[in-house]
């Protein structure tokens, strides 16, 4: 369910509230921002698109993670164990504790 | 898009073969297909998109009733034997919304289309003939630009166009204009095209990259809201035809042009006809930037999306190099390449193929291609 | 195109596909579901499953909106919008999904005013642009697409529009999981969780299967690398015995979700007492209405509603399909009676069920496979 797709902000509609243009490979549209009111994407952040809405920011930092992690997959069983150490075991902690209001 | 009836090779089912007539002049042999199967109970837009819906109209209703041997169809254009010198014969309509796109325009649509269907037919387009349906209220000014459009694009093709008829409509009846063409066209010397030929290890080419007048229309519409410097690739592909044929006109197989139902139906077709497998690497078919994006966007498959200006040849793989070589130094030919081979399995079915070993049937386009949120 | 291509990453994937081959317990055979329809579609779209074991089998989960949506529904809105002559608007999904009386597409050929639309902001545009007739937006998605709903609705209050209502299918995916769980022929090891589900309602709510179900749960993306690297964290939570919930999509899954998003929610809609399911039949609170402040833009209290209900045709099989007890081709149906421009069952209506993936994707390639090896 669900075609979601990354764009970047590359411009925000003058006189609309929450409205933003973002471009998927040199593609543009308007794109409906109010549900992203917590955290208010500025030019250049990139966006997940869902019938043109954007759902979430896509945290840079996060996407370089994912991509240090696949490119430790199997490597040495030592890399492994450090690839646990630093990834998966952080998301265990995440579902036990870390916990938010609401 | 193009639209109406496009004389198709009647596909060859599971095991029973009809065949109604072939480029080569082999007597044509008329078997059980005379009944009429055509059953939907009315004319949707989907009888008019290319794909299976198309299919089923062409070979239930039109060619058992109207196609008979002295016309015989074949892929894009008919062979016409005449006291024994054959002509090649096509015609097809042009309904495009709106009239004017990035790229060009229904006018040089009507001309380009009826020459490319004459091209991948192995023929040159020596003269056509059209037909205006026109909307009553027109601008005049309108309809002049689109003639002085149907002009400039005959003289590039080099046809001339030897008369016409005009008809004018009720208002609100034919989107502004639409235009017939229907050519005839002399064959090239050695050039034979016929599915039947074609073998399993022979190549397939593909002229240019793929989709950007099918997205290009998409855009213009302005119903999606979306943007893009893309326009439409609406060309006479004649020239890259007859440079590649003279390289390796014995070689060449089997062409055509992926307009409605894009590549994908264009060479499930072929398989279905050859009864043989299409097996394409994905990371070689060409396509813009902004074509991906946009599919990516609404859920399409580039595959599915209409050229007005590429072609599909399978060539023997001696032929292969000489032929891509022709054409990426033609230009408007420097995107050509090979983008997979015939093979025996999956017999009748194209498979594209990823550079990790994945692999994924494609099938004809089902009605028009729709944009998707899930 | 960037956070696309690097996840398709062919050396990548790769080397993924081996780490699964070494995580996997050859003499152990692997049921693991992905709920989304989306992962479907993408485990076909990317022939994955040419690189996993074969003792990996993926079952395909409810999630896809428009497979579990009932004919009468789509019946009633067809309905509404032939007899007042409202302007239906959808998303193009939806186009080509029978009612009884045909779909979409067949009642715009019999004169109904059918426009496709991209986003339910579109459908209010039209609205906006055509003040003499009423639009009616056929509403259909997980909490992925409700927020937007929610969201124009709120702008369709704001701006006084009210030539414009939205015909509610919007339904919940943890029910529907639970009623697959609750399904007493069901044997799963583990699940693949919808990603995109899950930028607005979080991780949490899929808590309770790894607890009370002792099963892995991993939100996972889209791409051939985060569907392989879930596997790969579901596989090596199977290997440990354990069971958690894990993000393997955090680059865009916040594990709390998103609250704006939920907050529109939950001003707009509330839970249904019960919905159909195609396919698995009457789930409790597993699909949202209209709250009534906003009646005057819920098309089910603007017009009166057939309430038409449609039995699924005995001989598809898409509830078991649906919970994995068989697979699409070994519906009586598949292929036959039943495909992807004909479709009779639900999964077989939209590219994202399980069966039309299959038709799609797959089915001729199954026969490829048998007749290469019954040649050698």
């Amino acid at each position: 369910m669900c075609l979601a797709i990354p764009g970047r902000i590359v411009g925000l509609v003058p006189g609309e509230t929450h409205l933003g243009t973002v471009e998927v490979a040199g593609v543009r549209r308007k794109v409906d921002l109010g549900l992203l009111l917590e955290e208010m994407p500025v030019v250049g952040d990139w966006v997940l698109i869902h019938v043109g809405f954007a759902m979430t920011k896509i945290s840079e930092q996060d996407a370089l993670e994912q991509m240090h992690l696949l490119q430790m997959l199997g490597e040495t069983e030592q890399a492994m164990q450090e690839v646990r150490g630093y990834g998966f075991e952080e998301t265990g902690e995440q579902s036990s504790g870390n916990p938010q209001p609401n | 898009m193009r639209s109406v009836l496009q004389l198709r090779t009647p596909q060859s089912g599971n095991g029973d073969q009809h065949q109604f007539g072939g480029l080569n002049g082999k007597p044509a042999v008329k078997t059980v297909a005379a009944s009429v199967r055509f059953r939907d109970p009315q004319i949707e837009m989907a009888h008019g998109a290319g794909g299976k819906a198309s299919r089923r109209l062409i070979e239930g209703l039109f060619a058992p009733l109207l196609f008979n041997n002295t016309a015989a169809p074949l892929g894009d254009a008919a062979r016409v034997e005449i006291d024994g010198s054959a002509v090649a014969m096509t015609t097809d309509s042009f309904v495009v919304k709106p009239l004017k796109f990035p790229g060009g325009s229904i006018g040089e649509l009507a001309v380009n289309g009826t020459m490319n269907d004459l091209a991948v037919s192995g023929a040159r387009g020596q003269a056509m003939l059209v037909t205006f349906v026109l909307e009553e209220g027109l601008p005049t000014s309108v309809l002049s630009d689109e003639v002085h459009a149907m002009a400039a694009a005959a003289e590039r093709a080099g046809v001339t166009i030897v008369g016409g008829d005009t008809k004018v409509v009720e208002r609100g009846k034919a989107d502004g204009m639409y235009i017939t063409t229907t050519g005839i066209g002399k064959f090239m010397a050695h050039v034979v095209i016929d599915p039947q030929s074609v073998r399993p290890g022979d190549k397939i080419i593909l002229s240019g990259p793929i989709g950007d007048h099918g997205i290009t229309i998409l855009l213009a519409r302005g119903e999606l809201d979306l943007e893009a410097d893309l326009s439409s690739d609406t060309r006479c592909v004649l020239p890259l035809i007859e440079t590649m044929a003279e390289e390796a006109a014995p070689g060449i197989r089997w062409m055509r042009d992926p307009t409605r139902g894009g590549v994908a139906t264009s060479l499930n077709e072929l398989a279905r006809d050859c009864g043989l497998g299409i097996v394409l690497s994905e990371e070689d078919i060409p396509m813009r930037n902004e074509v991906r994006g946009a599919c990516e966007l609404l859920g399409l498959d580039a595959l599915h999306v209409a050229n007005e200006g590429q072609f599909l040849a399978v060539v023997a793989p001696e032929y292969t190099d000489a032929a891509v070589n022709a054409l990426s130094q033609t230009a408007g030919g420097e995107d050509a390449c090979v983008i997979g081979e015939v093979r025996n399995e999956p017999s009748c079915a194209v498979l594209v193929t990823t550079r990790y070993g994945g692999s994924r049937i494609v099938d004809m386009l089902v009605g028009d291609p729709l944009p998707r949120i899930c | 195109m960037r956070y696309v291509d690097e996840f398709r990453d062919p050396e990548l994937i790769i080397k993924a596909s081996e780490e699964i081959y070494r995580l996997a317990d050859p003499d152990r055979h692997y049921r693991i579901m992905e709920v989304c329809g989306g992962h479907t579609h993408a485990i076909y779209r990317f022939g994955l499953k040419d690189i996993l074991p074969s003792n990996i089998e993926l079952i395909h989960g409810p999630g896809c909106p428009v497979c579990v949506l009932p004919m009468g529904r789509i019946d009633d809105g067809l309905t509404v919008a032939t007899n007042f002559d409202v302007i239906f608007a959808a998303f193009g999904d939806m186009m080509r999904v029978p009612g009884t009386q045909g779909s979409p597409f067949e009642h715009k050929a019999r004169g109904t005013d059918v426009r496709i639309v991209y986003s339910p902001a579109d459908a209010l545009q039209i609205a906006r642009k055509n003040p003499e007739k009423h639009v009616m937006f056929f509403a259909i998605g997980f909490e992925t697409t409700a927020p937007s709903t929610a969201l124009t609705l709120m702008r369709a209050k704001s701006e006084g529009i009210t030539n414009f209502s939205v015909f509610c299918n919007h339904v919940t995916i943890v029910p529907a999981i639970r009623a697959i769980l609750d399904s007493p022929d069901m044997r799963l090891d583990a699940f693949i969780g919808p990603g995109h589900v899950s930028t607005v309602i979080g991780c949490r709510p899929y808590e309770w299967i790894a607890r009370s179900e002792g099963k892995p749960v991993v939100t996972s993306g889209f791409e051939p690398l985060d569907l392989l690297q879930s596997l790969v964290m579901l596989l090596r939570q199977l290997r440990a015995g354990e069971a958690r919930v894990e993000n393997q999509y955090k680059r865009v899954v916040p594990w709390e979700g998103n609250r704006a998003a939920l907050k529109a929610m939950a001003e707009i809609f509330q839970l249904r007492p019960y919905f159909e399911w195609r396919g698995l039949g009457f789930i409790s609170q597993s699909a949202l209405r209209i709250r009534d402040e906003y009646a005057e833009w819920d098309a089910e209290q603007r017009f009166p509603i057939p309430g038409t209900r449609v039995t699924d045709p005995k001989a598809a099989q898409c509830g078991e399909v649906l919970k994995g007890v068989l697979k699409p081709a070994q519906c009586k149906l598949f292929g036959k009676e039943c495909t992807p421009e004909h479709p009779i069952g639900a999964l077989m209506v939209s590219t994202e069920g399980s069966c039309a993936a299959y038709y799609n994707y797959e089915h001729r390639k199954a026969a490829m496979v048998t007749s290469i090896s019954s040649v050698a």
